[in-house]
């Protein structure tokens, strides 16, 4: 699966779209995922995951700010998340299902706040995008 | 037997009652076939594909979206019998239609985010939860009779 220029076009405005909500669009991708799968909280037990809590909005600050340094290099994605993906790899082990479920939640999230901007092309790119994110969080795995 | 809260169905049933399912159906159907062009397999009899454009205007995407969509409203219908409910459709999508179980979790995602898209706040984190639960049992049902 590779981004064609489309794709960056369609995700590189989208982002700029978002603009500065990122952070906010950020903590409620996490608080729909620990809620629409309850499974996800199993990475968090350390953390508080009530609504409005300030460990789901520092982390979904970290989230979305890895978005964007994805979206600022997103010709290569590998080497903007290379840090990132060695961390998932030997500390966090995040199975890899898990970044699809993020990935719905962040498109629901920006279908809720954006819906005349994403249209079926840019939501395929977006989805393109979140994609390869997950995969070069999990490239090293194994 | 899926286990449904009160207030789980109270959501579904109130987004569903307020669903336009022929434009909604067509919209998923579209979305699926634009975001997972592989999905495009099953539909080599509806004429034009080549393009988002073609897909959206595509008569034939529109019907089979509301045909679909229609269907999924007799799991709301029926939530507490959805196998039995889709025991004929699964046998149908297994033997005569081919198709591989995983396409119905991919239009399940995909009628999520055109949910969100209609009724933006509205689709609470509540009621996420309780549509991705919906069309999961939906796929799970629809798969159920494969062999």
């Amino acid at each position: 699966m590779v981004l064609s220029s489309n794709d960056k076009t369609n995700v590189k405005t989208i982002f700029t779209k978002i603009g500065g909500h990122a952070e906010e669009y950020g903590s409620e991708t996490l608080e729909r995922m620990f809620i629409t799968y309850p499974q996800t909280k199993t990475y968090f037990p350390h953390f508080d995951l009530q609504h409005g809590s300030a460990q789901i909005k520092a982390h979904g600050k970290k989230v979305a700010g890895a978005l964007i340094e994805a979206v600022n290099h997103i010709d290569d994605i590998a080497g903007a998340l290379s840090k990132l993906s060695d961390l998932h790899a030997q500390k966090l082990r995040v199975d890899p299902v898990n970044f699809k479920l993020l990935g719905q939640c962040f498109l629901v999230v920006v279908a809720i706040h954006h819906p005349s901007v994403l249209t079926p092309e840019v939501h395929a790119s977006l989805d393109k995008f979140l994609c390869a994110v997950g995969n070069v969080l999990t490239a090293k795995y194994r | 037997m899926v286990h449904w809260s009160a207030e789980e169905k109270q959501l579904i049933t109130s987004v569903w009652s307020k669903i336009n399912v022929e434009e909604c159906g067509a919209e998923a159907l579209a979305r699926l076939l634009i975001v997972y062009p592989w999905t495009q397999r099953f539909f080599a009899s509806f004429g034009n594909l080549s393009s988002p454009t073609a897909i959206i205007g595509n008569p034939k995407v529109r019907a089979h979206g509301r045909k679909v969509l229609t269907s999924f409203g007799e799991a709301v219908k029926n939530l507490d019998n959805i196998k039995a409910t889709y025991a004929k459709l699964s046998e149908l999508h297994c033997e005569k239609l081919h198709v591989d179980p995983e396409n119905f979790r991919l239009l399940g995602d995909i009628l999520i985010i055109v949910l969100a898209s209609h009724f933006a706040r509205d689709f609470t984190p509540a009621c996420q939860f309780a549509w991705q639960k919906l069309v999961s049992v939906v796929a799970h049902a629809l798969a159920r009779k494969y062999h």
